[in-house]
């Protein structure tokens, strides 16, 4: 399969630039780190797998599942049928690397109050925790956090832009072992 | 009309000054005493009545002194600006300020010439005097004139530190729009909010405090995390918002004298929506566990949460009735969100709102008579009911006019309005009648304003 190659295309390449060593490391280095931005995430380039992505990472995670975020309909917190195909996949990919943990981020569009949305986008977030938890990814491993209508991933203030800012974001955690 | 005779010491606000009441000196010789006939008012309880013609000249001094704020005459000028910047944001007057009218002689203050008014078409009269006293404090005295009736209406003498001297302006303000519309006093009060910056995606959010007026505007908080909703205590001396530090979204107090915060609750949960009992003993707050979002109450000091709605709708937004019994929040548990009030025990949740569309962010008048609140439905409108939920009228017009706040009198509301597309958010506020609706300038954008109580 893909993994197992990408695998040992990954230790060739370790293997020939660590000079000095003769055997591959026995465990691989963590991850490089995301940059520095600690807010959530916008959305996610569905760009390719690299030689260098490290499984387990959270660009491994955009590589091999393809979406980090469910969308919702106005005021709603339902996961509809596309939205649990994306989750699916998610969970398939978290069973394959029990240590990792994330942080599902609920979102809101503009066009509610404050407060309001606050609470709505935890419950979208919870939405999309208790999915992953019925089948099988340990609710210890899934943090939530709202963002209300602070983070909006789309700009404009059209039924487009609300639509996409809706949404549950999954964020795989770095440095976690 | 009895004449008011009355010093008024005025508590200087910030660390280190100890605020200190003295007796009240007799006032010297009296202008005469007003006509008891016909009362100088300002109609407020009609429709739009025209704003009453007065003039505000500057203040002149007994003897030029210089103070840590500027000498004492030209703080008479600046003095008669504040009042008269009061008087006309209020909608209800229309000034002639110092500019336009020029100044007076020190003798006249007590002894208008009454005639220079006449002409001018207005029919009311503030002068008054800055004084430098021997102790570095100044004292600003305020003299209110019926100008048809040539009489005085009353008088008030505030002692400041120079560095407070707007707060004398705005108390004498104060004086003269109390004694002219009825109405309570609100021009001596601050507004805390969020200044924001950025692009949409990515807004920079600070906590800000500012005068009324705009003036003194003072960052509280340094961007680097989204910080929401702050309120402050009946007391002044904290401020309690939401901050998403550490990316854990939490209520925090902070203290305004000292810069230092304190988390509300220490639980893992978001928590949100804070706002202080009019005692200051409780903070109410918005928790969501596991998806559910209810409304709780803690000691302001901290301890355990007490939990007052249960329903599994999203309970948020909870306000205090100004005496304290009551709770106005808004609810989804019916489907859509509507306001409730409860006893601030959590009992007895009843629904108030029941004319078609949504209802949000409610907050109890500090006079009681009315709740304002968020309509929705088409974009967002200010609005005013009673408590029992009748007599619901609109104030505002604009796409997202959202999250009222009341003036510490009960007349006026600021809120902020959301542009379309831009997501720019600036504070506006308006009158009660629905009148006078006017941007509130602020250095940066704004929103999520809460005016706090009138200060001592």
């Amino acid at each position: 399969m893909a993994h197992t190659s990408t695998k040992v295309l990954l230790m060739a390449a370790l293997m020939a630039t660590a000079a000095c060593t003769k055997k591959p490391p026995k465990d691989l280095p963590p991850p490089p780190p995301t940059t520095g931005d600690q807010g959530p995430s916008s959305g996610m380039d569905t760009g390719g797998a690299t030689s260098t992505t490290v499984p387990g990472s959270a660009a491994d995670f955009k590589d091999k599942v393809g979406s980090d975020t469910v969308l919702f309909a106005t005021d709603s917190y339902d996961l509809d049928g596309e939205s649990r195909a994306i989750l699916d996949r998610q969970i398939q990919w978290l069973q394959q690397y029990p240590n990792v943990r994330v942080t599902i981020e609920g979102h809101c569009d503009e066009r509610g109050t404050r407060e309001y949305n606050l609470a709505l986008g935890d419950r979208r977030a919870n939405s999309a925790k208790n999915y992953l938890a019925s089948r099988g990814v340990a609710a210890s491993r899934i943090s939530v956090i709202s963002y209300g209508k602070e983070r909006p991933a789309a700009m404009g203030s059209d039924e487009g832009a609300w639509a996409q800012n809706r949404r549950a974001v999954t964020v795989v955690i770095e440095g976690a072992r | 009309m009895r004449l008011k005779r009355l010093f008024c010491v005025i508590a200087a606000l910030g660390a280190g000054t100890a605020a200190h009441a003295q007796d009240a000196p007799p006032a010297s010789t009296a202008a005469p005493a007003p006509a008891e006939g016909q009362r100088l008012r300002v109609d407020i309880t009609g429709g739009i009545s025209s704003p009453m013609p007065i003039a505000v000249p500057s203040m002149p001094t007994p003897a030029i002194a210089s103070t840590a704020a500027g000498d004492t005459a030209a703080l008479g000028t600046r003095v008669a600006e504040v009042i008269t910047n009061d008087l006309k944001n209020s909608g209800l007057f229309n000034p002639m300020g110092p500019a336009a009218s020029g100044t007076v002689s020190f003798g006249q203050v007590t002894a208008p010439e009454f005639g220079r008014w006449t002409s001018t078409g207005v029919q009311a009269l503030v002068q008054g005097f800055v004084q430098a006293n021997g102790d570095g404090t100044i004292t600003v005295g305020c003299y209110l004139y019926d100008v048809f009736a040539q009489s005085e209406l009353t008088r008030q003498g505030f002692v400041v530190q120079p560095a407070a001297w707007r707060r004398a302006a705005h108390k004498c303000a104060d004086t003269v729009y109390t004694r002219l519309t009825g109405e309570g006093p609100y021009f001596d009060s601050r507004v805390v909010y969020v200044a924001e910056s950025g692009p949409k995606n990515n807004r920079n959010k600070r906590m800000a405090i500012m005068d009324q007026d705009g003036a003194n505007h003072r960052f509280l908080t340094n961007g680097r995390s989204i910080v929401l909703t702050p309120r402050f205590a009946p007391n002044q001396q904290t401020i309690t918002f939401m901050s998403f530090e550490n990316d854990r979204p939490r209520v925090y107090v902070y203290n305004v004298g000292t810069g230092a915060k304190r988390l509300v609750v220490d639980q893992p949960n978001l928590t949100f929506a804070p706002r202080f009992s009019p005692d200051g003993r409780f903070i109410l707050f918005s928790m969501a566990v596991a998806g559910n979002t209810d409304i709780y109450r803690v000691p302001a000091g901290g301890g355990s949460p007490q939990r007052l709605t249960t329903s599994p709708g999203i309970d948020t937004g909870g306000s205090y009735s100004p005496d304290g019994s009551k709770i106005v929040f808004e609810s989804d548990r019916s489907g859509g969100q509507q306001l409730y009030v409860m006893n601030a025990d959590g009992s007895n949740q009843q629904r108030i709102s029941f004319g078609g569309g949504r209802y949000a962010t409610p907050v109890w008048s500090p006079r009681g008579d009315l709740i304002a609140y968020t309509k929705i439905g088409g974009g967002f409108a200010v609005g005013v009911m009673r408590p029992d939920g009748g007599g619901e009228k609109i104030l505002t017009k604009g796409w997202q006019d959202e999250g009222p706040s009341w003036s510490p009198n009960g007349r006026v509301i600021m809120f902020f309005r959301t542009g379309q597309g831009s997501g720019k958010a600036d504070l506006w506020s308006v009158d009660l009648t629905g009148v006078n609706e006017r941007r509130v300038p602020t250095p940066l954008d704004g929103s999520d304003p809460a005016w706090g109580p009138l200060l001592p």
